[in-house]
């Protein structure tokens, strides 16, 4: 049973477009809506039970310019009972919220902060969608591909808080 | 504080009996260094080596390290120092009691060392007074209590009793900011001896 047949179930024919991927996982590109049905199913439907991954591409090229929308928002599913990967994917614009998967996979919580603090994509229906490595407070999406690799101005909030406390700024 | 010695001593005494104290006073600092140990990252496992029985810090009164700022007036920064964990590293060099010194130990903890990046501290010199700079990625043990030794030997220029009879302007403002008190500044030798 291939992996396409097990989804077959879960997937209408035509929600979805097949990406080539190098490392053999079949990957499924599809639109929000799609996803959003898709998602609760894959546990007790087709047996994927567990979420590896959630990242996303920043696909802006070194001179500035974006080609359809900016991002692909990876989900990578595991099943540990047919030993089978899947990964969907998802373009999204800036402003273009992508479906949390966290209402059927509690997993996603940690790696969907990341994605925003780093990314800046908003997961619609994520109940803490706070920073994860950045301090609270920080202003930029450091992977973004326009993010310089020196930041913008990072002693910014230390020099702020130093301000509050008191003492002068050094 | 100073009319009283002089009193008792006459002014061109005084300065005998304050090298003379500034001597034993600095004595005990420098052999009872007890340090405040930041680690961060890797430089952190070297300087528990060198606090173990192989390098042995003991030998030079330094291995007493403690995990309350308030004990400690010797805070060796060991690794990479973020922008987020940099507030925390300050409030523990603010909580710890006068006079003390901060060790740079690592290229990291020097000047942000490969991490050339938006998360890192270019150098805990941005946030603290760093006393001393430890080259190294991390720098073997032995080349932490070579920094050691000439820590004490920085000491041993002090002038602690100065700063007992005319209070200095360190940190009295609670800045953190290090400014030498004024009779610091003297070559050693020129201040408290007879003209």
């Amino acid at each position: 049973m291939t992996t396409l047949e097990r989804l077959a179930a879960i997937l209408p024919a035509d929600s979805y477009v097949e990406s080539p991927a190098r490392d053999g996982i079949l990957t499924l590109q599809m639109e929000v809506d799609a996803l959003t049905e898709v998602l609760p199913r894959l546990a007790p439907e087709a047996g994927f039970e567990t979420i590896t991954l959630v990242t996303a591409i920043d696909h802006m090229d070194a001179n500035g310019e974006v080609r359809g929308p900016r991002f692909e928002v990876h989900y990578q599913f595991l099943s540990l009972e047919h030993s089978d990967r899947v990964r969907l994917i998802l373009r999204v614009d800036e402003d273009t919220p992508a479906p949390t998967a966290t209402g059927a996979f509690a997993g996603a919580a940690f790696m969907e902060r990341e994605c925003f603090d780093m990314f800046g994509i908003r997961f619609d229906g994520h109940e803490n969608l706070r920073r994860l490595l950045m301090p609270e407070g920080f202003e930029h999406h450091p992977l973004r591909k326009d993010f310089p690799h020196r930041g913008i101005e990072p002693d910014k909030l230390y020099n702020q808080w130093n301000r509050e406390r008191g003492g002068a700024p050094s | 504080m100073g009319s009283l010695i002089e009193s008792n001593l006459g002014s061109d005494d005084a300065g005998f009996f304050a090298t003379r104290m500034d001597s034993l006073v600095n004595w005990g600092r420098k052999n009872s260094l007890w340090p405040m140990p930041l680690g961060l990252s890797c430089c952190g496992i070297e300087l528990m080596a060198m606090i173990g029985p192989k390098f042995d810090l003991a030998r030079f009164g330094a291995e007493a390290a403690r995990f309350s700022p308030r004990q400690c007036d010797l805070m060796i920064v060991a690794g990479t120092l973020t922008w987020k964990m940099a507030e925390a590293a300050r409030t523990i060099y603010d909580q710890m009691p006068d006079p003390k010194w901060v060790l740079a130990m690592g290229v990291c903890a020097s000047s942000g060392g490969m991490y050339d990046s938006y998360a890192v501290v270019q150098g805990v010199d941005m946030i603290l007074p760093v006393d001393i700079y430890v080259p190294g990625c991390p720098p073997r043990p032995d080349a932490v209590i070579d920094a050691i030794l000439k820590l004490q030997k920085k000491i041993e220029r002090e002038s602690p009793t100065r700063e007992l009879f005319s209070p200095s302007e360190r940190d009295e403002a609670g800045t953190g900011q290090f400014s030498m008190a004024p009779n610091q500044a003297l070559p050693r030798g020129s201040g408290g001896q007879k003209a």
